[in-house]
């Protein structure tokens, strides 16, 4: 690859990093959600937006996620223009999305791409929780079953970071057919011998839970990301009582036996380079101790 | 009131009629011989989906659907329908035999939707029906699913993943509860009435939208008012679609499968420049 190429691909993943941003924009000014400290913007910007003192995991946008595990100059983004019709002509809806997509710069609620991590070649994709909740849309559902699709092709290793609120009201009952469409490609690919590595960020629910997002060969997590199907408050609404603290955390669903591990943010990247190689991706794939 | 004229609202209602039949007198009425297999092997039986072998016209099938219960008891036990992850596991059990026996499998739909509950979640409800629909979707004989009552989200859906998926002519299916979705959305469950008019969760709507395959009639009023007349028109649709599923080979029945939901929502996107 020519490295004016790689270049110009790293400085457009950093600037639309930049452009669609952390999230963190409304803590600025704000305490940590973690500790209630003051935490300053550049502080929390130099450490990943994860909090300093407490270790608090900021949410953060899809490119940003994408710019912290990719290698420089590798981002290649797949189906950045295919977006949400509205098929049931829902009221208000288009205006909504025609919103959220210049607010926050991505076209839905996942970004995908081809990569490399470590110098291995992947299929990645990353939900982003500020457009409609991350909610699964028909355009979400597609991008993320071209990837699988794309990496079982390609014998592509698979990565997704999901964070959701679930279904995708307004487009009603497509919303939930996507839920079938990606675990049906995502099992095509398994039983081809894909290997597919699904990180949970904080809020991962409903639907995207339901599918794609638990049906990892390896599932991780950030600490402290609220992880379930029903969200806590249908939850407490149907037993009518309070849910024990920390109730569908990480740490939580680690306990209950449906996560391999936890891992801070800062330690993903590395993470993700040993699990690849421990495949038979990149250069440490073959062992011959 | 004629079928044809009922509002979406009213379908609602007859959907979640207590009297409607559902999957036990289906079983009872429309097979032979069945057998019920009880508990997902890993820690509990969930009586919310109830299956088996039995035979339909003669032919071994596996059978399985959500089941609500008829008695106080059973309401409670079954939590209305709303399955567990363990009811979702059974499910898989049965299914994964099915295939292993090269039985057709008919799975009856109606759910208000999995069961949100604190132990659910403990046990992996998401990972449970995700799951399901994996191997649903992979499987290689004849799946046929009818949505019968109340086809509410991915609770509906994790036995819903057939080469034809048909409804009863007042069933819904939607991706939450009426009442749910007006509370998301504008904040207010009681609006419940004006979310079923937009949500297009009709049998005629879904149809339109691609979803399902086919209408099976139900007699005037309702199924509860005549259910022999009801299991005469379901037997014959089961009958014609496992009939024309037949033809096909194993590979054929799974690829044709995952064709069907691959092409779900293609008419909802959009090009636009970036
Ligand atoms: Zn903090």
């Amino acid at each position: 690859m020519s490295s004016i190429l790689a270049q110009r691909r790293q400085k457009l993943l950093a600037m639309k990093a930049l452009r669609s941003g952390p999230h963190v924009p409304v803590y600025a000014q704000e305490d940590c959600p973690g500790c209630g400290q003051p935490v300053e913007r550049r502080a929390l910007s130099g450490h990943r937006f994860v909090c300093p003192l407490c270790g608090y995991h900021h949410p953060v946008g899809a490119y940003y996620r994408l710019s912290l595990v990719l290698d420089k100059g590798t981002f290649r983004e797949l189906d950045a223009n295919l977006v949400s019709g509205d098929p049931l002509n829902f009221p208000g809806y288009q205006a909504k999305l025609e919103g959220a997509r210049r607010r926050i710069g991505t076209g839905e609620g996942v970004v995908t791409a081809l990569g490399r991590i470590g110098g291995v070649k992947a299929a990645v994709g990353a939900l982003d929780s500020r457009f409609f909740m991350g909610s699964m849309s028909a355009a979400l559902g597609e991008k993320v079953t071209r990837l699988i699709e794309l990496a079982g092709k390609s014998r592509l290793p698979l990565i997704l970071f999901s964070a959701s609120g679930g279904a995708r009201m307004q487009e009603g009952i497509l919303s939930l057919m996507q839920m079938a469409k990606t675990a049906a490609a995502l099992e095509q690919f398994s039983r081809r011998g894909g290997l597919y590595i699904s990180v949970l960020t904080h809020p991962t629910t409903g639907g995207v839970t339901a599918s794609f997002a638990s049906l990892g060969d390896i599932m991780l997590a950030e600490p402290g990301a609220l992880i379930g199907f029903a969200g806590p408050r249908v939850i407490e609404q149907t037993i009518g009582e309070k849910l024990p603290e920390g109730f569908q955390s990480a740490e939580y669903l680690l306990e209950h036996g449906f996560l391999d591990a936890i891992v801070p943010r800062q330690e993903l990247r590395p993470a993700l380079i040993r699990l690849l190689a421990l495949h038979g991706y990149g250069k440490g794939g073959e062992s011959h101790g | 009131m004629a079928n044809r004229d009922l509002t979406p609202a009213q379908r609602v209602a007859l959907a979640r009629n207590p009297d409607r039949p559902g999957t036990a007198e289906f079983i009872q009425n429309l097979f032979t011989d069945f057998f019920e297999q009880r508990g997902d092997r890993l820690c509990a039986d969930d009586g919310s989906i109830c299956g088996g072998i039995a035979r339909f016209h003669g032919r071994p099938v596996t059978v399985l659907g959500h089941r609500k219960g008829r008695t106080l008891e059973e309401h409670v036990a079954f939590h209305f329908g709303m399955p567990a992850p363990e009811g979702y596991r059974k499910a898989q059990r049965l299914l994964t035999q099915a295939e292993k026996f090269r039985r057709p499998v008919i799975t009856f739909i109606d759910t208000p939707g999995a069961y949100p509950g604190l132990e659910a979640e403990a046990r992996g409800q998401g990972e449970a029906i995700a799951r399901s629909l994996a191997l649903m979707s992979s499987l290689t004989v004849p799946v046929v699913c009818v949505v019968t009552g109340e086809g509410g989200s991915g609770g509906a859906l994790a036995l819903g993943v057939g080469n034809r998926v048909l409804m009863l002519e007042n069933a819904v299916y939607s991706v939450l509860s009426p009442e749910g979705f007006a509370s998301i959305l504008w904040k207010d469950a009681s609006r419940a009435e004006e979310a079923c008019g937009v949500m297009k969760l009709t049998a005629a709507d879904l149809l339109e939208l691609g979803i399902i395959d086919g209408v099976v009639p139900e007699p005037e009023g309702g199924a509860h008012l005549a259910p022999q007349v009801l299991y005469r028109e379901l037997d014959a649709a089961l009958t014609r679609e496992l009939d024309a599923l037949a033809k096909l080979s194993p590979p054929a029945l799974a690829a044709g499968r995952y064709k069907k939901f691959r092409k779900m929502g293609e008419h909802a996107l959009r090009k636009e420049r970036p």
